[in-house]
């Protein structure tokens, strides 16, 4: 492939305990930004852990513009990882721990200082270069260690749930920053998570993953829209689920459409009506389950508790 | 509500509560049991004239500083003191510090018991596990040699020199290392410029302990040392044995105040905060 940044082949790595990923296969191009998706301990950090060269792998290969990593320890390595949390050195400064990587790159004095200070620029926060980790708060925090990372031009930045201690509002604006900066750099990223609505929001391409596997790869609207397995349509956003004859019909909420009375491709019985700020969410009792779909604050004035709904799908899947 | 009102024992203790006032009581009893004999050393060491049944001293003054002072061997003394002292916190924190890091940051089989070997050390009666020193120390002729003390120093030291810095290792995160190999820095690099530094506040305490420990180390040193080997310690025992307790007092004013001055400066370098954090045992 020619624009393969990253290649990871038939990786495997497990733990002595048994624990671990098998087969991996993930190809990243170019300036696109990739997200492991999945819950906690389905495997994206021994991934990720794998590609920096914290993990040694016992089968497969790692390669970067079609280069083998797998036996540089990560100082040789041309990635760049941000952790969760306990990036930055207590003891130095913020210049200190972003020059740090700078000195042993052995980038003269002048040119230091501007990259930094220029850095700090783009991750919105000039002026801190005194400061110490302890004085700034976690989200700061997270940003000085993105920004440290992005300082060495790596060819591949790797994040590990770097936002996910934030609270939300920061998060969604860290991701918002985390976007734009890497668009406007065309740095290629793999980014781990086990938000999918922030996988959703951020990424090029989404890898769904399931106990150590790839369950799907895809851009977020073919995850949404396509979902191969009953896990993934589970994991992605909201989906209705009905056993029906042996068979599961997923259907999402919002391609259940409802009318009063009867004769819809399914008939059930208003369960609750909730108002949910500018939209109203609807579930119905139906012989196969219950089924939620949303509608508009006017339409809901036609619906009470036990009135009967027929429901059409607009579009279903089938596992 | 005046001043005075608020000042009054009941007031205090109904604004603290009956339990708080109560550890006040029991803080302060301590503090007097603790600090009592060390405060009374005080007006002990400069008092020129002090005969019963004066409660105080009747006359003040630096009589037996100049007599202890006077003493032929107490400057050698002195100095060997802090020879020691220095030689053997240093020999320690080099020997003890790469093994205290393996054993905070290696698995591997035997390690609790390496830990423990340590703690079992410093079980045994330091007398007899001197005896026995003793003996090897005549076959290998270390008897009365400047490394033959040393080495006595260091043993009692052993054991805060490992376990405190195998916890203030372990307590480094380990993101923070892997962080310094990710930015392009070796193993070595990466202990030097971050692990080592983290870890410090509890690498200090450990070596202000042997420090202090070896200023205060005396059996060891009586039974190894002497006669060419003289400390403060080993003196203090002649004086206190031929003098009056004033003698005594000064003596031990000399061996308290370079471990205060010590604790000040530790305080000032690395910081109350980080002192009491290198303090906790993990
Ligand atoms: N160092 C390790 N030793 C043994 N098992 C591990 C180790 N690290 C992770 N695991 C196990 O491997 C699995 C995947 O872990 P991880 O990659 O951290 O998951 P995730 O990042 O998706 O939460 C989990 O079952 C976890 O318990
Ligand atoms: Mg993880």
């Amino acid at each position: 492939m020619a624009n393969a940044k990253l290649e990871i082949i038939d990786m495997t790595k497990l733990y002595n305990n048994g624990d671990g990923v098998k087969n991996i296969n993930i190809t990243v191009e170019k300036g696109e930004l990739l997200t492991l998706l999945g819950p906690s301990g389905c495997g994206k950090t021994t991934i990720l852990r794998a590609i920096g060269g914290f993990n040694d792998i016992q089968g497969g290969d790692i390669r970067i513009d079609g280069n083998s990593i797998i036996a540089l320890p990560p100082e040789k390595r041309p990635t760049a990882m941000v952790f969760q949390s306990y990036n930055l050195w207590p003891h130095m400064t913020v210049y200190d721990n972003m020059e740090f990587g700078l000195k042993l790159r052995k980038v003269p004095k002048a040119e230091r200082k501007a990259r930094i200070s220029e850095m700090l620029e783009m991750v919105k926060m000039p002026g801190v270069e005194k400061k110490y980790p302890g004085q700034m708060s976690g989200g700061q925090q997270q940003r000085i260690a993105i920004a440290r990372s992005l300082l060495l031009r790596p060819e591949v930045l790797l994040l590990d749930e770097p936002f996910s201690a934030l609270d939300a509002k920061i998060r969604q604006q860290m991701r918002e920053e985390l976007r734009k900066i890497q668009t406007d750099l065309n740095i290629t990223v793999v980014f781990v998570t086990h938000d999918q609505e922030e996988a959703m929001a951020l990424s090029d391409r989404v890898i769904v993953m399931n106990k150590g596997s790839i369950e799907q790869c895809g851009s977020p609207a073919e995850i949404y829209d396509r979902p191969v397995s009953r896990y993934v349509a589970d994991f992605i956003g909201e989906m209705n689920f009905l056993q029906i004859k042996g068979k599961t019909l997923a259907v999402r909420p919002e391609y259940v459409k409802v009318a009063p009375g009867k004769g819809g491709d399914l008939d059930g019985y208003v369960r609750t009506v909730m108002m949910l700020g500018h939209y109203v969410e609807m579930t119905m009792d139906t012989d196969y389950g219950i089924v939620k779909t949303f509608i508009s604050e006017d339409e809901s004035r036609a619906y009470h508790k036990g009135d009967p709904v027929a429901m059409t799908f607009s579009k279903q899947f089938e596992y | 509500m005046s001043m005075r009102q608020a000042m009054k024992p009941a007031h205090i203790a109904r604004s603290l509560g009956k339990k708080r006032a109560g550890g006040v009581l029991i803080l302060l009893v301590f503090m007097l049991f603790f600090y009592g004999p060390l405060l009374y050393m005080l007006p002990l060491a400069f008092a020129n004239k002090y005969e019963y049944p004066a409660i105080a001293p009747t006359q003040y003054g630096f009589q037996w500083w100049k007599y202890v002072l006077d003493q032929p061997n107490v400057v050698e003394a002195i100095v060997n003191s802090f020879l020691f002292a220095f030689a053997s916190t240093i020999l320690a924190l080099i020997i003890c510090i790469p093994a205290a890091y393996v054993l905070a940051r290696f698995k591997f089989k035997g390690r609790k018991f390496i830990m423990l070997l340590f703690l079992i050390g410093n079980a045994f009666p330091k007398i007899g596990m001197y005896t026995s020193i003793g003996i090897i120390y005549y076959r290998i002729g270390l008897m009365g040699t400047f490394l033959g003390v040393l080495l006595i120093h260091m043993l009692g030291t052993m054991m805060q020199m490992i376990w405190l810095p195998a916890g203030a290792f372990r307590s480094v995160p380990r993101h923070q290392e892997e962080a310094a190999r990710d930015a392009g820095a070796g193993p070595i690099r990466t202990f030097f410029h971050v692990t080592l530094p983290i870890a410090w506040p509890g690498i200090a305490v450990a070596a202000m302990y042997a420090f202090i420990g070896s200023l205060g180390e005396s059996v060891g040193t009586l039974m190894v040392g002497l006669p060419k080997y003289r400390t403060m310690m080993t003196e203090m025992y002649g004086v206190i044995l031929d003098f009056p307790a004033t003698a005594g007092a000064v003596f031990a004013l000399i061996i308290v105040i370079p471990n205060i001055v010590l604790l000040m400066l530790m305080r000032n370098y690395i910081g109350g905060g980080a002192l009491a954090k290198g303090f906790k045992m993990s």
